[in-house]
């Protein structure tokens, strides 16, 4: 039997991660996301997990590595300052293929900007931060509910894909209270294990290899380092270096349109909004003011990949209008799919979200 | 190092190494090795980690899941595996920059914890993998690629600062005290809680060369004549007596039961 409760964001994104087994938590409070830590502190050594405060985010993401190379479903969660300082870390997942789930509540920015005030100025961070040629997931949820269920649904795509996977929600959705529906169970997707006689990074078809758990006899080596099949560095070598790096983008990219999870309203509309996030609200409240069918929402609940068509799905669309709390980082990304129709970059920051009538506003322009 | 020893914990497939020839890196790994077989722990619940550089690269020739990082940050990732699992053994090699320039707070933070692991630094007093540039180890004076009118910021003592950080045992000795160092981790292998055994090596391609040990055996004739039995330390420093230039204490520095985490259960 589901239960339904009434909670805050950081809170489900709590019962989210426990639902889906998570069972290390490593990070360092920092605020708009600190109720995370709290939670995870209070939570997981009753549920036989390991919480550890570290002495920085730093830390907490190598800590959180670590603990994934143990097998551990493992998390940390942070905001914008945290999240720069993991960047080299995040890096290493990326290379070296260990699943984990980095939570960034965004705040304002650039520096320590606004710490209780919303935005959504790190999503190019979360896709370009570290530093050389990548891929990552990241889910947006745009409600308290989806926090639940994005959370849960992180930790699938992180072990599937054997990569750091984020979950970029932000200070509303984060603070805010919601009535959320608990499933009893949710979906678990486990990583698939090493076989005998295979090597530790040498992918089949799909372009993940077997994952060889510290301890169960596979003796692999894990290194940044440029490597080859069997995990050991091969640095100079452009061909191994070729290989594996685009293996690790390819792997995420190729499957960006099964990995795309959205809501598409009113696909035969001229007038299309594009959200990720809080502003999904603001514009669902436009549709219940103004219930016209020539206003389109799509509604992305995977940004990275970019599932560029999604866009398609709108085939009269003229204008793409794209609300979004920073300063057009996303809309950037969506007139670069565009053969033709406009794209409106709604920017705001400052820490306050759109209002259905700025919104509405932007659409009676448009006609 | 019997052939057994050697068979069983190096991946063969690995070599040649990338390490100079005469660097003392390779003698800090056999004795480790010989110690962590002195306690018969079984390969496959054996896990080394480490940051970047030379010394950093030892977990790549050992045959058991190993775990090369980032730089400086090899006791962060340490920790997550042992706490996640306290059944793995886990043991890290790391470079005096690796641990106490851009790892320093880490290093801290693992040994007030004390978390149940052994740390082994490999202090060459210089970074080596870069070229040469001057470490938190370079004893003042000596010369580095940034230090080329000698290092003038005094140095930090790994030892010390492991002991007032809340280890549970801490030793130094170098590479050329082989069974004093083997027995040190093995001591380290087998105490609960945080280890930390720093074994001073010889550099001769980075530090050597410019600072008038060229010779492999000069630096470790260097540093032969250089320690200084912890104990004889202690009673100068009680008399009052001023320690002789560039001498470093060697010994055991702390061995208590503080409590610790990790601890296999
Ligand atoms: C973030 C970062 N900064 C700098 C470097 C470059 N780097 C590689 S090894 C190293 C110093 C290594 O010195 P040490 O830890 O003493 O090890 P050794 O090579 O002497 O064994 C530096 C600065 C790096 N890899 N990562
Ligand atoms: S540079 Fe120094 S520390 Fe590095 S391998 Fe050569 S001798 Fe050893």
């Amino acid at each position: 039997m589901s239960k339904i409760e009434f909670m805050q964001g950081n809170t489900a994104c709590c019962e989210g991660a426990l639902a889906a087994g998570c069972s290390f938590f490593g990070g360092y409070p920092i605020t708009p996301s600190t109720e995370i830590a709290e939670l995870m502190a209070l939570r997981l050594p009753k549920a036989g997990g390991t919480f550890i405060q570290m002495e920085d985010e730093i830390a907490g993401i190598g800590s959180v590595i670590g603990a994934s190379w143990t097998g551990a479903r493992s998390m940390t969660a942070t905001s914008g300052p945290g999240f720069s300082l993991m960047m080299e870390n995040i890096g290493y997942a990326v290379m070296t293929e260990t699943p984990c789930v980095i939570v960034n509540i965004q705040r304002g920015g650039p520096s320590t900007g606004q710490p209780t005030m919303s935005a959504q100025g790190d999503m190019m961070q979360c896709r370009f931060g570290s530093h050389g040629d990548m891929a990552t997931i990241a889910v947006v949820p745009s409600t308290v509910q989806e926090m639940y269920e994005l959370t849960a649904k992180a930790f699938n795509l992180a072990d599937r894909f054997r990569v750091p996977t984020f979950v970029m929600s932000d200070e509303t959705i984060g603070h805010m209270r919601e009535r959320v529906i608990i499933p009893d169970s949710v979906d678990i997707v486990p990583r698939k294990p090493l076989l005998e006689g295979e090597l530790p990074f040498q992918a089949g078809e799909d372009g993940v290899p077997g994952f060889a758990k510290f301890g169960s006899g596979h003796r692999v080596h894990v290194t940044g380092l440029t490597h080859d099949e069997r995990g050991y560095p091969d640095t100079t070598n452009p061909e191994t270096h070729e290989k594996l790096v685009l293996r690790l983008y390819n792997k995420v990219e190729s499957k960006r349109h099964e990995i795309a999870d959205y809501d598409a309203v009113n696909t035969d509309a001229e007038t299309v909004f594009v959200t990720y996030g809080p502003c999904a609200r603001t514009v669902r409240q436009v549709l219940h003011d103004h219930p016209d069918e020539e206003i389109g929402h799509l509604n992305l609940r995977i940004v990275w990949p970019f599932p560029e068509d999604t866009l398609k799905l709108f085939p009269n669309a003229k204008t793409f209008i794209v609300p979004e709390l920073n300063l057009g980082q996303m809309a950037r990304e969506v007139a670069r799919h565009m053969s033709g129709q406009k794209v409106l970059s709604m920017p705001k920051i400052g820490g306050l979200i759109h209002t259905p009538a700025e919104l509405y506003a932007a659409v009676e322009a448009e006609r | 190092m019997s052939t057994r020893v050697f068979e069983k914990w190096y991946r063969e497939d690995r070599l040649p190494h990338i390490f100079c020839t005469g660097c003392g890196n390779g003698t800090v790994m056999n004795c480790s090795i010989k110690a962590v077989d002195a306690m018969q722990w079984n390969i496959d619940d054996t896990v080394f980690v480490s940051g970047i550089g030379c010394s950093s690269r030892a977990p790549g020739y050992i045959s058991t899941d190993s775990l090369h990082t980032t730089h400086g940050r090899a006791l962060a990732f340490a920790t997550g595996v042992k706490m996640a699992n306290p059944d793995l053994h886990v043991v890290v090699f790391t470079g005096d920059g690796d641990l106490s320039a851009i790892g320093g707070n880490h290093f801290i933070h693992a040994c007030r914890r004390n978390i149940d692991m052994t740390v082994i630094c490999m202090n060459n007093m210089i970074y080596g993998m870069t070229g040469g540039q001057g470490s938190p180890c370079t004893p003042v004076g000596k010369i580095s690629t940034t230090t080329p009118y000698g290092a003038a910021e005094p140095v930090f003592d790994l030892a010390e600062l492991a002991v007032a950080a809340g280890a549970n045992h801490v030793a130094r000795w170098t590479s050329y005290h082989t069974a004093e160092l083997t027995k040190a981790i093995i001591t380290g292998l087998s105490t609960e809680g945080l280890s930390f055994i720093e074994a001073m090596v010889q550099c001769p391609t980075a530090y050597g060369r410019r600072n008038k040990l060229r010779q492999v055996t000069d630096q470790v004739e260097w540093m032969r004549t250089h320690a200084m039995l912890l104990q004889k330390v202690r009673r100068m420093e009680q008399e009052g007596k001023p320690i002789p230039e560039e001498h470093f204490a060697v010994g055991e520095f702390v061995r208590r039961h503080r409590p610790a985490m990790g601890v296999r259960r």
